[in-house]
C-alpha cells in the first residue's frame, strides 16, 4: 500500500472517516442538522484566517468579527442592490475584507500584545454601529433580507436548498483548508511562525516583519470575508448585530479551544462555536417558571476559554495529538504548538537581574 | 449629561465642553481602573466595563429589592465591588500570573464573556432605569446652562480620584502595592506579599470602576451591554494618557469626553458613530505616539 | 553558635545545576564573604537563603529550618536582602525607599528612630528625602539600599556585589560603612563579593565558591594569604 508523503496510516484513515460522514451528514440528517452543519463550515474558514493570524504569525485579533461584516455585507448588497449572482459574491467578498484586512495590518503593523488586542477589540465594537450609521446603503437596523440561494438547475433537483449550501460550504471549507496548509507548509508559513516564535530572530535571519504581519492579516480577513458571505448566502439575513463583538470573542474562543496553530483547531473550534449554544440552550433547563434564561452560552464560552487555556492550553487538537500519541506508545515531540502556556519559565542560563535598575 | 438643545454660539460650545467633561470623567474613572491594573501586572483588562455593568446592577437590587436608599447603596456597592474584584483576582486571575501577554487577553476575554452572560442571566436584556444621586436641572451660570447632573459626575470623579491619589501617595499600603508593581522580586525581599497586591488591586480597580458604572447608567439606561462604548472610550482616555499613568487617564478621558461631545453636537452624521471616533484615537495614539501624551515608552513593556 | 547554616543546599535555575552542596557558616556578629567569579552560584546561594529559589538540603537561621519559606516569611525573621543592581526602588523617592524598608514593622516610634539613625550614617538621605531614587549616584543608590534595608532591623543582613559598578573611592566607602554597621549595630551581614581584595579586608571569614561548590573556606585574614586565592581572585 502506498503512503502519502509522511503521513502515517492513521491520519489518512481518519480523514478518510471525516470525509465520508461530511458527504453523509445531509442525507441522513434533518434540514436543521444540515443547516447547522453547514454553518460549521463557515467558521471552519473564518477560524483557518484566524487560526493563520493569530496560531501561526502570533498576531492576536479580538475583530476577525468585523472583517466577516464586511464579506457578508459586501455579498449581501451585492446580490441585493446590484444582482450578481449568489456564487460569484463570495470571491469578491473575499478579496474585499482581505484588503480591508491588509490596509488595517498597516498601522497594526507597529502593535503587538495587548496594544494589538486592545485596537482589533475597538475594532469589533467600532464597526456595527458604523454600518447601522449608513442606512441608506446598508439598510441599518433593519438589515438585508436576501432571497435563497436556489439550487443551480445542473443539479436538477437532487439537492434541497439546505443540502446544495452544505455542500458549497464544505467545499469551499475544503479547498481553503488545503489552501492554508500549502500556504503554512511553505515559505512564507515558516516565515510567519518565525516570527511568532522570535520577532528579533526572524528579522535578523531576513523575514520581512512588514510584508509577513500585513500579508497575514490580509490572509486572515480574506478568510473571514468569505466566511462572512457564506452565513449572509445561508441565514439570508444580514444584520450589524451579526458581526458584532460577541462574535469576534466567539470566533477567539473557538480557535482557543480547537487548537492554536494547529491544522484541526478550526474544524474542532467551529464545531464547538456552532453547536454549544444550542447544546447550552437545550441543557440549560433552568426554566424558572417558564422564564426563558438568555446569556447561558456566554458563560460557557468564557469559562471555556478560561479552562482550556489553564488544563490544555494547545486546545482540543493539543488532547487529541497527546491522545493519539500515547495510544501508539510514541513520546515523540508536540504535533501542536503550546503558545498559550503557563508562566514563563525564568531563563535558564542567565541568573535573573533583578528588576531595579531602571 | 442631560442633553439640551445645544443652544447656539458660544454658550452652546461652552455646554457641550460641560457636558463632555462629565461624561470624560465617566470615562476617565474606567480607564482609571484599567490603568490601576496595567500597572499592577502589565494586562489589559478587557473585562473592567462588564464587572462595572455587574457592580450596577448590584447597586440596582440593592436599590429596588432592599430598598437600601441610594446613600448607603452607592459605598456598599464599592466595597461588595472590591472584595469582587479581589475574589476574581484570586480565583481567576492567580494561576496566570506571570504568562504571556496572549494569555492574558484570552483570560481576560474569558471573564468578559463570563460576566456578560451572568449579567443577562441574572439580570435580564430589558433596559432598565437607574436612579441619579443628582437633580437633573439645569442652574444658570452667567447665561451658560449646565446640568447639576453633569456637575455632580465631574465632583464625584473628582473626589474618587483624590481618594485614590491619597491611598498610593499617603498610605503604607499603597505605597506597598506601588513598589509591588514596579519591584516585585525587591518588594518581596522587604516582606511585602506581592500577591496579595495585586488582588488588591484588582478589587480598587473593580471599586473605582464600580462608580463609573453607577455614573453612567441613569444616562444610558442599565442593560448587560451598557458598558462596552464606554469600556472602548476609557481603553482610548488610557491609551492617550500613556496607559501607566492615573492623572493621564484623568486628562485623556476629559479629552475624549469633550471630542466626543463636540464632534457629536457639530459634525453632521458624526452622533452615532461615536464608538469609530474612540477606534479611530486609539490606533491614532497607538501608532503616532505610542507613549501617549504623559507616558514613558509603553511599547517597550510589551 | 551560628546564626546561618547552610548544609548541603542544591539548587537548581531550570535545567541547570547552580548549586552542588554548598555548606557555609555565618557566626552571630561577625561578617562572612562568600567570593567566586560569575556564574560561581554566590548570587544562587543568597537566593535561596532568602527564599526566591527552591533548594534541597538545609539552610537554618536561628536554629530554625528556614529552606522552603516564602521570601515575605523570611524577611519577617529579621533577614534582610539587598540584591545586586543596587536593588534601589528607582521610581520611588528617597524617604519612600527608606519607608518600604520598615514595611514589615509596627512600631512606629521606632521607625522614626531608625530613620533618623538612617540619616545619621548617610546625611544626604534627610536633605534629599523627596529626589526619586533613581537619580542618585550609583554609590548613593548602594547607600540607601543598605540603609533601606537597616530600617527591617535585621539580624542578618545579605549583600549581593554591593561593590558592582562603583569607583574604587566608593567602595571603600561602602565597606566602611558595612564595618561600622556590623560592629554598632551587632548586625551579622553576609557579603557576596568579586572583588575580593577588599571584601576579604572587611570580613571575618570567607568562602570561596567554584561552579556551585564550595571549594576554600577559613578565616578571611588566611584566605587573603593563601596563594590559590592570591592568584584567582586578588590578581597578585
Amino acid at each position: 500500500m502506498t503512503r502519502v508523503r509522511g503521513a502515517p496510516l492513521g491520519v489518512l484513515g481518519a480523514a478518510a472517516v471525516g470525509v465520508v460522514v461530511l458527504i453523509g451528514i445531509p442525507l441522513v440528517t434533518d434540514t436543521f442538522t444540515t443547516f447547522e452543519f453547514a454553518n460549521v463550515a463557515v467558521f471552519v474558514i473564518a477560524l483557518i484566517g484566524l487560526n493563520i493570524l493569530t496560531g501561526y504569525s502570533g498576531q492576536i485579533s479580538i475583530g476577525n468579527g468585523a472583517f466577516m461584516a464586511v464579506g457578508g455585507y459586501t455579498a449581501a448588497l451585492l446580490i441585493k442592490k446590484a444582482g450578481v449572482p449568489y456564487l460569484l459574491t463570495i470571491p469578491i467578498a473575499g478579496v474585499l475584507a482581505g484588503l480591508a484586512g491588509f490596509l488595517f495590518g498597516i498601522p497594526a503593523l507597529r502593535l503587538s500584545g495587548i496594544y494589538l488586542a486592545l485596537a482589533t477589540f475597538a475594532l469589533a465594537l467600532a464597526l456595527p454601529p458604523v454600518i447601522n450609521n449608513y442606512e441608506r446603503l446598508t439598510g441599518g437596523n433593519g438589515g438585508v433580507i436576501l432571497r435563497a440561494a436556489g439550487v443551480p438547475d445542473f443539479l436538477g433537483g437532487a439537492l434541497s436548498n439546505e443540502q446544495y449550501l452544505y455542500y458549497l460550504a464544505w467545499s469551499l471549507a475544503g479547498v481553503l483548508f488545503v489552501f492554508a496548509r500549502l500556504i503554512i507548509k511553505s515559505g512564507t508559513g515558516r516565515a510567519f511562525m518565525a516570527l511568532r516564535d522570535s520577532e528579533t530572530a526572524a528579522v535578523a535571519s531576513g523575514v520581512s516583519l512588514a510584508y509577513h504581519k500585513t500579508l497575514a492579516f490580509g490572509l486572515s480577513a480574506f478568510y473571514a470575508g468569505v466566511a462572512g458571505a457564506l452565513l449572509a448566502i445561508l441565514s439570508r439575513f444580514v444584520h450589524p448585530d451579526t458581526f458584532g463583538l460577541p462574535l469576534s470573542i466567539a470566533l477567539l474562543t473557538g480557535i482557543v479551544v480547537g487548537g492554536l496553530g494547529a491544522d484541526l483547531g478550526p474544524v474542532l473550534g467551529a464545531v464547538f462555536v456552532v453547536w454549544l449554544p444550542y447544546f447550552a440552550e437545550k441543557t440549560a433547563g433552568l426554566r424558572l417558571g417558564g422564564v426563558v434564561i438568555p446569556g447561558k452560552p456566554d458563560i460557557i464560552y468564557g469559562a471555556a476559554l478560561i479552562l482550556i487555556v489553564f488544563l490544555a492550553p494547545s486546545g482540543v487538537a493539543g488532547l487529541l495529538a497527546r491522545a493519539g500519541a500515547a495510544y501508539r506508545g510514541v513520546r515523540g515531540r508536540a504535533v501542536v504548538p503550546d503558545l498559550l502556556g503557563g508562566p514563563l519559565v525564568v531563563d535558564p542560563i542567565a541568573e535573573p537581574a533583578d528588576e531595579a535598575q531602571t | 449629561m442631560t442633553v439640551f438643545l445645544a443652544g447656539g454660539g458660544f454658550q452652546g460650545v461652552i455646554q457641550q465642553v460641560v457636558f463632555g467633561v462629565a461624561s470624560g470623567g465617566i470615562y476617565a474613572s474606567l480607564a482609571l481602573a484599567l490603568v490601576l491594573i496595567y500597572r499592577a501586572m502589565d494586562i489589559a483588562n478587557f473585562a473592567q466595563g462588564e464587572m462595572a455593568m455587574f457592580s450596577t446592577f448590584v447597586a440596582y437590587s440593592l436599590i429596588t429589592f432592599a430598598h437600601l436608599p441610594y446613600l448607603v447603596v452607592f459605598p456598599l456597592t464599592i466595597a461588595i465591588s472590591f472584595l469582587g474584584g479581589m475574589a476574581i483576582e484570586r480565583v481567576l486571575i492567580r494561576p496566570f500570573e506571570g504568562s504571556p501577554p496572549l494569555t492574558m487577553v484570552i483570560v481576560t476575554l474569558g471573564l468578559f464573556s463570563i460576566v456578560n452572560g451572568l449579567g443577562g442571566l441574572l439580570f435580564g436584556y430589558v433596559f432598565k432605569t437607574f436612579p441619579s444621586p443628582f437633580l437633573a436641572s439645569p442652574i444658570n451660570i452667567g447665561g451658560v446652562y449646565i446640568g447639576l447632573q453633569d456637575l455632580g459626575v465631574i465632583v464625584v470623579v473628582l473626589a474618587v480620584l483624590v481618594v485614590v491619589y491619597l491611598f498610593f501617595q499617603r498610605t503604607r499600603l499603597g505605597l506597598a502595592m506601588r513598589a509591588a508593581a514596579l519591584y516585585p522580586e525587591s518588594s518581596r525581599l522587604m516582606g511585602v506579599q506581592v500577591s496579595w497586591m495585586l488582588a488588591l488591586g484588582w478589587g480598587l480597580a473593580a471599586a473605582v470602576g464600580a462608580v463609573s458604572g453607577m455614573m453612567v447608567a441613569p444616562i444610558v439606561f442599565l442593560d448587560p451591554n451598557m458598558m462596552q462604548p464606554v469600556l472602548l472610550y476609557a481603553f482610548a482616555a488610557a491609551v492617550l494618557g500613556g496607559i501607566e499613568s492615573p492623572v493621564g487617564a484623568v486628562v485623556g478621558g476629559v479629552i475624549v469626553g469633550v471630542t466626543l461631545a463636540l464632534v457629536g453636537a457639530y459634525v453632521p452624521g458624526a452622533q452615532n458613530i461615536r464608538v469609530a471616533i474612540g477606534l479611530v484615537i486609539i490606533v491614532a495614539v497607538l501608532v503616532v505616539r505610542p507613549s501617549g501624551l504623559l507616558g514613558r515608552a509603553a511599547l517597550s513593556r510589551v | 553558635m551560628a546564626l546561618l547554616e547552610l548544609s548541603e543546599v542544591h539548587a537548581t535555575y531550570g535545567p541547570i545545576k547552580a548549586l552542588h552542596g554548598i555548606s557555609i557558616e555565618v557566626e552571630e556578629g561577625k561578617v562572612a564573604t562568600l567570593l567566586g567569579a560569575n556564574g560561581a552560584g554566590k548570587t544562587t546561594t543568597l537566593r535561596s537563603i532568602s527564599g526566591m529559589v527552591h533548594g534541597a538540603g538545609s539552610i537554618r537561621f536561628a536554629g530554625v529550618e528556614i529552606l522552603g519559606r516564602t521570601p515575605e516569611q523570611v524577611a519577617k525573621l529579621g533577614i534582610a536582602h539587598v540584591p545586586s543592581g543596587r536593588g534601589t526602588l528607582g521610581q520611588l523617592t528617597v524617604w519612600e525607599n527608606l519607608q518600604m524598608g520598615a514595611y514589615l514593622r509596627r512600631d512606629r516610634s521606632g521607625v522614626r528612630q531608625d530613620q533618623e539613625r538612617a540619616i545619621a550614617y548617610f546625611p544626604w538621605i534627610g536633605q534629599r528625602r523627596a529626589q526619586l531614587a533613581g537619580t542618585l549616584s550609583g554609590g548613593e543608590q548602594q547607600m540607601l539600599a543598605m540603609a533601606r534595608a537597616l530600617m527591617l532591623r535585621p539580624r542578618l543582613l545579605l549583600l549581593d556585589e554591593p561593590s558592582l559598578g562603583l569607583a574604587p573611592l566608593v567602595v571603600r566607602d561602602i565597606f566602611g560603612i558595612i564595618r561600622t554597621i556590623n560592629r554598632e549595630e551587632g548586625t551579622t551581614i553576609l557579603i557576596v563579593e568579586q572583588n575580593a581584595n577588599v571584601a576579604l579586608r572587611a570580613a571575618d571569614a570567607a568562602y570561596v565558591l567554584e561552579v556551585g561548590r564550595v571549594v576554600l573556606s577559613g578565616p578571611a585574614g588566611e584566605l587573603a594569604t593563601h596563594e590559590s586565592v592570591r592568584k584567582s581572585y586578588l590578581g597578585n
